[in-house]
């Protein structure tokens, strides 16, 4: 059932996934899309890391993905308290207005 | 014989005094000032008795101080009979004058107040200083005691440093110094190249073997050294202008011991001279002009310490002559008569200056043989002294330094009879001025207390007596070559009546006819403008020397050299940073999305590196 689905699709899935992420993470102005461009670059890191896992019959890609599922849940936690934090003393979710450290 | 001891004492006096006499009372401060000099003294006298014999010299060697290559120097301390009579002056006049400034300087307060102690930790300062000088055994350690006292002449010179022109006369006595410690430095490399050695003894004993030009080439930068360091022509302008100082210091360093320094070291040095006769020559031809040219502007100084500092230049320039003229002892002979009467001068003139209140200019004197007379007539013992009256000390050794002069050259003899008579003359013009006449001031002249004139009474005797007490060519005979002098009592007459012609012509002119100066000075105008201001020659030095100097200084050492080199490399490199760094902190946008941006740049073209190079390197 498996050999239906050629590898190389899975890993083409991936990287459009990770292009998206990054032309997400690039263009959009607000917090939370970028937020959740960042979530969609890290399972698209998954979804080749458990490919090769598969490919090559090893556990370790598997551990990986959980470490970034974990890394993933914590960012998310941690992230959203500060854009949470951010809009209530701001009243705003664009980025570009979120550069009180520059000069 | 522990001969450590007589440098190491007044080194402690001055470590104590230095470091804790700001808490002392001033009659501590005298206690431990005054007692280390005398113990010094008294081990000196201890030391001789010791010797016994003193025809072989006595070497102590404490340790090793330099030893690189060849270069060997001991920390040697050497007596012979040479030494004997320096140490003698030194501690002796020294301690004389320690306590002849306890009186002078009890007055000293305003911003000075609190320089009570600095002033005798400077005073023991220099007395070790000189005792390294006497005693060293090398050319080093002499050194090291030479440019020592030079640095105590500076701080005592300096010693009203809230004065500017304190201050400046210390400034010019340390540089002018260092001119003629140039010339004894590069006489000391030459000795090393040539002997190997900076010790006395292998110094000497190869000496004679050397080329002639070798040794005339030595001896002319010795005699650089000296001629700055005892005020001798071209260098001579500091030591006038070293009067700013207390006058206890004038006494003691400008007078009687440190600017006898190179009359010494060139005594010392007799065997490199007596093989170079034309460095001989240079010494007694520089001593001569210096005796004759001093002579003459100290006939036409108002300030009483100024006509006794050229008189010093003018006495060192005979010393030299006798030296110059191969009368080594005669030299020596002179330099100790001349620490005697000199000494007594200028404690004398301050005693005069402290009754009046710090008056100097011998104009607003006058009359003072009756207020104070225990001055007065110890200044006199001075005055017949130094005017070559027999039996008086002062005869005898300039009696010997001229039948010197006679045998080498008469020419020198002449001039210097010529300079004996300036000499009385001016010393009698002073004392005329200072204590005939009427009193022409308006302070209450107070005679000095015992502590100042005990000093004087003991150096008036020993100016009196100290010619024929003191035979120093006897002596010293065994130290030096044989020196056949003439028994000419022609020559003699002649300095006598000099000296005796020099007295009556002052007292002619300021005691019988006080008018008469005055009216040979609108006579002679141009020449007394000359000598009134010293022959120009501080202005000739700072037109051709100084002000080049300090100018080429300026343009090109300052603002080209400094402000322009190291300044401008220096804010060059800064001033290229920030360039750099006004152009890299364009990147630094703030801006998170831009740098998202250079990350992704610079991931792609990291993954395209690797592929164009197949991989990660290995």
């Amino acid at each position: 059932m498996m050999n239906a689905v050629p590898i190389s699709w899975f890993l083409t899935l991936s990287a459009v996934l990770f292009a998206l992420g990054v032309a997400g993470f690039l263009f959009r102005r607000n917090i939370i899309t970028v937020f959740m461009s960042i979530e969609l670059m890290l399972n698209a890191v998954n979804l080749s890391f458990v490919t090769f896992s598969y490919q090559h019959k090893e556990v370790s890609g598997h551990l990986f993905t959980f470490f970034v599922m974990v890394v993933a849940a914590a960012e998310a936690a941690v992230g959203l308290a500060i854009i949470l934090t951010v809009f209530k003393n701001r009243s705003t979710l664009n980025i570009d207005d979120v550069n009180s450290m520059k000069n | 014989m522990q001969l450590w001891l007589i440098p190491i004492l007044p080194l402690a006096g001055f470590l104590i005094n230095g470091i804790f006499g700001r808490r002392f009372p001033k009659s501590l401060v005298n206690t431990v000032a005054i007692g280390s000099v005398v113990l010094s003294f008294l081990w000196v006298m201890k030391t001789i008795f010791a010797m016994g014999d003193l025809n072989t010299p006595h070497l102590e060697h404490y340790f090793t101080w330099i030893q690189s290559g060849t270069l060997n120097i001991g920390c040697d301390f050497l007596v012979d009979r040479l030494t004997i009579v320096m140490l003698l002056v030194v501690t002796g006049i020294g301690s004389l004058i320690h306590i002849y400034s306890i009186g002078y300087m009890a007055h000293e307060h305003g911003p000075n107040f609190g320089g009570y102690y600095r002033f005798f930790a400077y005073l023991n300062l220099f007395m070790f200083f000189m005792l390294v000088l006497v005693l060293g055994a090398s050319f080093l350690l002499l050194f090291v005691g030479w440019e020592g006292v030079g640095l105590c002449s500076y701080l005592l010179i300096g010693f009203y440093f809230d004065k500017k022109f304190a201050t400046d006369a210390g400034n010019k006595a340390f540089i002018v110094n260092r001119v003629g410690d140039f010339g004894f430095s590069l006489a000391m490399f030459l000795i090393f190249r040539n002997f190997g050695s900076l010790d006395f003894a292998e110094v000497f004993h190869k000496a004679p073997g050397a080329t002639e030009q070798t040794l005339t080439l030595i001896g002319l930068l010795l005699m650089v050294g000296a001629c700055g360091k005892s005020a001798q022509i071209p260098l001579y302008v500091w030591l006038p202008d070293a009067m700013a100082g207390p006058t206890p210091v004038s006494a003691l360093i400008h007078a009687a011991t440190m600017v006898t320094a190179g009359v010494y070291m060139t005594a010392r040095s007799w065997v490199i001279f007596t093989h170079a006769p034309g460095a001989m020559d240079v010494i007694a031809v520089i001593g001569i002009a210096t005796a004759f040219m001093a002579a003459t502007i100290g006939v036409a100084q108002n300030d009483i310490k100024k006509v006794f500092a050229y008189s010093t230049v003018s006495q060192l320039g005979y010393m030299f002559v006798g030296i110059g003229s191969g009368a080594f002892s005669a030299g020596i002979y002179h330099l100790v008569t001349h620490a005697f009467f000199k000494a007594l001068l200028f404690l004398g003139a301050g005693s005069v200056i402290h009754a009046l209140s710090g008056e100097q200019d011998m104009r607003n004197m006058g009359g003072l043989r009756k207020k104070i007379p225990i001055t007065f007539w110890t200044m006199v013992c001075a005055w017949v002294a130094i005017s070559g009256i027999p039996p008086f000390s002062g005869f005898f050794s300039k009696d010997a330094i001229l039948l010197a002069a006679y045998q080498h050259s008469p020419a020198i003899y002449w001039i210097g009879v010529f300079t004996a008579a300036l000499t009385a003359f001016y010393v009698s013009r002073a004392m005329f001025m200072t204590f005939f006449g009427s009193y022409r001031g308006n302070a209450h002249p107070h005679e000095s207390p015992a502590v100042m004139w005990a000093p004087l009474a003991v150096l008036a005797i020993l100016s009196l007596v100290g010619g024929f007490a003191f035979p120093i060519p006897e002596f010293l005979k065994a130290m030096f070559p044989a020196f056949e002098e003439a028994e000419n009592h022609m020559l003699m007459y002649i300095s006598v009546f000099a000296g005796f012609a020099g007295i009556a012509v002052a007292y002619l002119m300021y005691v019988v006819k006080p008018g008469m100066a005055d009216s040979l000075v609108q006579t002679f105008k141009a020449p007394y403008n000359l000598v009134y201001n010293k022959y120009f020659v501080d202005e000739i030095y700072s037109a051709t020397v100084v002000r080049p100097l300090v100018g080429g200084s300026r343009i090109v050492l300052w603002k080209g050299v400094d402000a322009g080199l190291i300044d401008g490399i220096v804010n060059g490199v800064g001033a290229r940073c920030r360039d750099v760094g006004s152009v890299l902190r364009l990147l630094q946008s703030g801006n998170i999305r831009s740098y998202a941006t250079w990350v992704l740049f610079g991931s792609v073209a990291l993954i395209l590196a690797m592929g164009l190079f197949g991989g990660l390197p290995r």
